[in-house]
């Protein structure tokens, strides 16, 4: 399927003309019997931080993880209908090779998982996998995702330690590190900060400000005043449906649904 | 102290006599395990040490480590003294005193020289079916916890495989004699008689007439006899990695044998080694699975004397320890002097399992300490 034949919903959501680097289109996905979203529909532009929030089950995690195929790893897991188009093509179609969508979609887990390798090894795993073999090639590479995950000053000088040593936060910029060291366009974060102190939390959030200029961002939370204060744009998920979707300041300050009221203002959820 | 009521009283409360007992019971059943096999190993290991050991500098009789298996002449010679010499030096003493020099003679087979040949056998044996077992083990369960979908037919595998754990070793006995000795298949030029099968492919044939009875016959068997527990605890070790790293790994596009490769297998590995520690000691102490496939009570020369190249001592027979303790001890008369080999033997045996399975949890944990999570 072509971006062509697709209905343009750009401006429902209120989007300038500019290509989205993510378009949904009337997705269903199920897991199983079980339904979990239902005529997903939503454009993500590029270069900008798009927040998911809602309650839990409501489906934003899953369609973070639809947008890199993870549910794949899931039996039974399926898009029933509709389209999620990335880059021109539609990757919820199961011919498109998820290995070669992963390469531009990179993904930052809920839980850190650096492997229990040298730090140097974890930023380098993406290159290697790709088949950069080269030393300065490498070098080049883990320095530069480092200093962009703000990491670089912190360990430049034990480069062969294993990473589980470091902290949980540097841990979790350490896997963004590692992320970025293969250049996606998107990176997907499923509630990066919910195993994170309120100063780890702080500096990755400071990061995902950052890299905003350099990759399409989406961040899943279930911390209301993060999605408030990194995100340019907000789309407010319940039961698996998108209930409201706009700047984030729109969807804080004066949303249209009564029910993303009581969401952001703790009344449900 | 008032306590009218009496709830907390002093003396003996009959609950914990009765929990005494129980422990009492228990404990006696635990230290009688204990002290069972420490007499057995007590026995072999005092009558056993005094054949290896010695009390002078090496301390350890190489002999007996290195020479071959010869039979053990006893005789008295013409003023009354009595000899036991192994074949070997007997010989040479028949030359020098002449054959009428010697009275009341008797042979007792296996009794001299040494058990070097049970002990290079059993040595090559174990580490054959292991590298074997480990080969079509990991790759069984490596599909079988990384790529196969869970189903009935997945589940009757597994149930099979458990079964297969409990299969008596003499019928895992039989199972490589009828397949790997008689019927597993063989390039060759000309294809024996018996052959179940010929395949003519121009220069040369593929036939199905067995490997005949032969170090790789014997390694395939023990190999199959260890693998449902290789293959079960390797699926659970890869369960255990976490699903962390598979997910990190894939979500940076390498594709699912590549994770598997550099981020699956490396950290299962201490796992799969600590089950093939237990699988080792289990293959160098089988007697019936080899029996039938490899094992000879006597030969005269290790696998690699007149072998031509490692394909001909995949196909020679062996010696092996159990099988030699076996003959040792049911096939020869027990005596005075034959004791030595039959102690020996057992314990060089032991001997031979704690170093194997010691050099195995060193190894296992060198790798552990280098990937830990």
């Amino acid at each position: 399927m072509t971006p062509q034949t697709l209905p343009t919903s750009g401006t429902r959501n209120g989007l300038s003309s500019a290509e989205p680097a993510i378009r949904v289109v009337d997705l269903d996905f199920s897991y199983g019997d079980k339904q979990v979203l239902k005529d997903v529909t939503l454009d993500i532009p590029a270069n900008q931080v798009t927040a998911f929030i809602g309650p839990s089950g409501c489906g934003k995690t899953t369609l973070l993880r639809c947008f890199n195929r993870m549910n794949d790893l899931v039996p039974g897991a399926r898009v029933t209908k509709g389209a999620i188009v990335i880059e021109g093509a539609n990757i919820a179609d199961r011919e498109v090779d998820p290995v070669q969508l992963r390469r531009h979609v990179g993904m930052v887990f809920q839980k850190y998982n650096p492997f229990p390798r040298s730090i140097y090894d974890n930023v380098a795993y993406g290159p290697r996998t790709l088949g950069e073999s080269k030393k300065a090639a490498l070098d080049e590479v883990v320095e530069r995702s480092l200093r962009r995950a703000a990491l670089w000053d912190e360990v430049k000088d034990r480069l062969d330690d294993v990473a589980t040593g470091l902290s949980g936060g540097q841990q979790q910029r350490l896997c963004i590190a590692r992320t970025m060291a293969v250049d996606p366009e998107i990176i997907l974060m499923d509630e990066p900060c919910s195993a994170l102190d309120p100063v780890a939390t702080a500096r990755v959030e400071e990061l995902i400000l950052d890299l905003r200029q350099h990759y399409t961002i989406v961040i899943v939370t279930h911390n209301m005043q993060q999605a408030a204060r990194v995100s340019d744009r907000t789309a407010f998920f319940y039961l698996g449906e998108v209930v409201e979707y706009d700047t984030t300041r729109k969807i804080f300050e004066n949303p249209e649904k009564k029910r993303t009221l009581d969401y952001i203002s703790g009344r449900f959820g | 102290m008032e306590n009218p009521e009496q709830l907390l009283r002093k003396g003996v409360h009959h609950e914990a006599l009765k929990q005494g007992a129980v422990k009492a019971v228990l404990g006696g059943m635990a230290w009688g395990v204990v002290l069972i096999a420490l007499l057995i190993f007590g026995r072999i290991c005092w009558d056993g040490a005094p054949v290896l050991l010695k009390p002078e500098f090496p301390f350890v009789d190489t002999a007996f480590l290195t020479e071959k298996t010869e039979t053990l002449h006893v005789f008295d010679d013409a003023s009354g003294t009595r000899h036991s010499l192994p074949a070997s030096e007997y010989h040479g003493w028949v030359e020098k005193h002449g054959a009428e020099s010697i009275f009341n003679e008797t042979t007792y087979s296996y009794s001299g020289g040494g058990i070097a040949g049970p002990i290079v056998g059993t040595a090559l044996l174990t580490l054959l079916s292991i590298v074997l077992a480990l080969f079509f083990g990991v790759s069984a369960a490596i599909y079988l916890s990384e790529y196969a979908k869970d189903g009935a037919f997945i589940r009757w595998v597994r149930l099979a495989i458990l079964n297969l754990a409990g299969v008596p070793s003499i019928v895992f006995g039989l199972f490589g004699f009828a397949v790997f000795v008689l019927a597993a298949p063989v390039f060759t030029d000309t294809p024996s008689e018996r052959s179940l099968l010929a395949i003519p492919l121009g220069f040369t044939w593929f036939s199905f007439q067995g490997w005949n009875s032969s170090l790789i016959a014997g390694s395939a068997t023990l190999a199959c006899m260890i693998l449902p527990v290789i293959i079960t605890a390797s699926e659970e070790s890869l369960k255990a990695v976490p699903q962390g790293f598979r997910e990190a790994s894939l979500a940076l596009g390498a594709t699912r044998w590549h994770t598997i490769r550099k981020c699956v297998l490396p950290f299962a590995l201490p796992g799969i080694l600590t089950s093939s520690i237990l699988s080792l000691a289990r293959a160098a102490g089988e007697t019936a699975p080899i029996m039938f496939t490899v094992a000879v009570a006597a030969k005269d020369d290790f696998p690699w004397e007149g072998a031509t190249g490692p394909l001909g001592v995949l196909q020679s027979q062996v010696q092996a320890l159990p099988y030699h303790i076996y003959t040792l001890a049911a096939r020869i008369p027990s005596s005075d002097y034959t004791q030595r080999a039959q102690y020996g033997s057992v314990f060089v045996f032991l001997l031979m399992i704690f170093l194997f399975s010691t050099v195995s949890i060193i190894l296992r944990n060198r790798v552990r300490s280098k990937l830990k999570w």
